[in-house]
């Protein structure tokens, strides 16, 4: 059972490999690969999922190497959550990415594939050296994906966002190397045991090294002033790709939290940089809100809904708190869905509205407008965080865990400014409407997947008690990382 | 050395830097790689300089630190690969855009 714990990483390297070697005009095998081990994984995550609930934390040495020498993949609940995220929101991606986007580039499937390898092994390692690995794999893959299908716009913002990552993973580099020159260790058990006793220019070291680890995570999570790159990239990208990064965003979070978790909860660096990611956060929450009442586009306007998503969670986040990470965990469950499921209802629109694309401007009428506006008003509905769906009671708890008056003000000011944002672009693309329709019909195999991400909602709002309480489960074993260091430091295998 | 090594690793970082901010995508792809070799000499002396010690522990009395060189490794062909990645789309973005300034035109005619 043990070597479950690898599995989630191999499948989808072996996948991407092998897809690889297959032939390029048999394009119906290269979407039974991808779809096979994107289907597998939702199984594999569930049973990694059962064995972390059980509330010990699962401790991989690759190549028997003891931990602190060798490489580590830990298995704990918030990993395991986090990679049952991921599969079900790459299944539903793929999905969608199967009816027909996969042709516009040669090789979408396996560059899908080695981007959930990424993301299942940044979530997975318990070495910050081979979280930078992990990071690059799938930055790499999304190099490419965020360029699948042509267009200059694409390459405009695939080329920002590539020379902005290059330089991320330099000041990463950077900090891990004063880590490592400073405490001898990259292993993140180890090194939160070492962190503790920190003196002197030792500890001042440490404390650039982590403000550029803040720097780095702040980049992938997009956070103030480092999220510029973020809606032109979105926006530009192709539906499954982009239904997808709603996933990447919250790597960045994931690190934020984990680190803190792990190595800032007491000791000599104890909150250190929260005050900065607190205001950052509250920042990139209210430009995120301007960014969506000013959007053009549709696609322009879910990237920043997506944007705010990670304001309103690294806010919460930033306190350290164990009480606000429960329902922090609720919300990004639900934004990392719901914001995928607009991605694709946005290409559905896109499709259906011929040279206007998703402009937010006066268009021809819509083929299946009765359906397609039932669709956006739920989405619409869920995402700001209107009752009765997953977003409200999200935000309800959110709002009952920060008692903080600016938090308070921005999160509904923001959800206003979304909710503003979003009823314009629905009256101008359902209503505004003249002429003759032009759109494509809609392919059952585009919707399906679409409707799956969106259902997730009303689920997400029928079972609000246990998901809560999961979340606060998981929220309680990342509070007492005495478990992990044990696990991890103690030679368990 | 330490000094030597520090004002290396300073100049590489800062020509690396300075060349980032530059407009076009050729400066900004050779900015990225002194950058990067800035940061892989810097990564290579966080284990300790030492001359003329060979990296295993046994065949000499003090072993430099291979781990560093093993990161330095992994960093070295990580890096590589980017760039070649990012020549390739610089080139694209040049001949969609028909230009070779980063936000695909000019807007001052600055080089």
């Amino acid at each position: 059972m043990t070597h479950w714990i690898i599995a989630p990483i191999l499948i989808p390297a072996l996948a991407g490999l092998l897809l690889l070697l297959e032939v390029r005009e048999r394009q119906r095998l290269r979407r039974v690969t991808g779809l096979l081990s994107c289907i597998a994984l939702v199984p594999v995550a569930l049973v990694l999922w059962q064995q972390a609930a059980q509330g010990d934390v699962g401790v991989y040495q690759l190549g028997n190497w003891q931990a602190p020498f060798g490489i580590v993949l830990v298995l704990d609940k918030l990993s395991a959550l986090m990679l049952l995220l991921t599969a079900v929101l790459a299944l539903a991606a793929l999905l969608y990415g199967c009816a027909g986007d996969d042709r516009r580039g040669p090789n979408f499937h396996s560059l899908f594939q080695f981007q959930l390898m990424g993301i299942n092994g940044a979530f997975l390692t318990g070495d910050l050296f081979n979280l930078f690995v992990f990071f690059e794999v799938l930055l790499i893959a999304s190099y490419g994906l965020a360029l699948h299908g042509r267009g200059p716009e694409r390459v405009k913002a695939g080329l920002h966002y590539v020379v902005l990552n290059l330089a991320g993973s330099a000041l990463f580099l950077i900090a891990l190397g004063l880590i490592y020159g400073t405490t001898g260790t990259l292993n993140m058990a180890d090194f939160a045991v070492k962190a503790q006793a920190l003196e002197g220019s030792e500890q001042i070291l440490v404390t650039v090294a982590v403000l550029l680890l803040w720097v780095v995570f702040g980049l992938k999570a997009a956070l103030f002033p480092l999220y510029f790159w973020l809606p032109a990239t979105y926006a530009n990208a192709t539906a499954p790709v982009a239904a997808l990064f709603a996933i990447m965003t919250k790597v960045g979070i994931y690190a934020i939290l984990r680190m803190q978790a792990l190595a800032f909860s007491d000791g000599p660096l104890a909150g250190l940089g929260a005050d900065l990611l607190w205001w950052l956060a509250l920042v990139t929450l209210a430009l995120a809100a301007i960014g969506a009442l000013s959007a053009s586009r549709l696609g322009g306007l879910v990237a920043y809904l997506v944007v705010m998503s990670v304001g309103t969670l690294v806010a919460a986040l930033s306190l350290g708190d164990p009480g606000t990470v429960g329902p922090a965990l609720y919300y990004l469950i639900h934004s990392t869905l719901i914001c995928g499921a607009l991605f694709l209802l946005c290409d559905l629109l896109r499709r259906s509205r011929g040279d206007s694309d998703d402009r937010l401007e006066s268009g021809p009428p819509l083929a299946h407008g009765n359906w397609l506006g039932a669709a956006f008003f739920a989405a619409a509905v869920a995402v700001v965080g209107l009752p009765p769906l997953s977003g409200f009671v999200g935000k309800l708890a959110l709002l009952q865990a920060v008692p903080s008056a600016p938090y308070w003000a921005l999160l509904l000011l923001a959800g206003l400014a979304g909710l503003v944002g979003l009823s314009r672009a629905g009256s101008t693309l359902f209503w505004r409407v003249h002429g003759e329709v032009v759109g494509k019909k809609l392919g059952k195999r585009r919707v399906i997947p679409m409707l799956a991400l969106l259902l997730v909602s009303p689920a997400l709002t029928l079972a609000a008690e246990p998901m809560l309480q999961l979340c606060a489960g998981v929220a309680d074993q990342l509070a007492d990382q005495t478990i992990y260091i044990r696990a991890v430091l103690g030679g368990a295998s | 050395m330490e000094l030597l090594v520090a004002l290396i690793i300073g100049v590489l970082v800062a020509t690396g830097v300075y060349l980032c901010l530059r407009a076009r995508t050729f400066s900004v792809v050779l900015g990225l790689t002194l950058l990067g070799y800035g940061v892989n000499v810097f990564l290579f002396s966080m284990g300790g300089l030492k001359i003329n010690q060979v990296a295993v522990v046994g065949a000499s009395a003090d072993p430099t630190d291979p781990l560093t060189q093993a990161l330095v490794l992994t960093a070295i062909v990580i890096g590589f690969a980017m760039t070649a990645f990012l020549v390739v789309l610089a080139l694209r973005s040049q001949g969609e855009q028909h230009s070779d300034h980063v936000d695909g035109q000019d807007g001052e005619q600055r080089s």
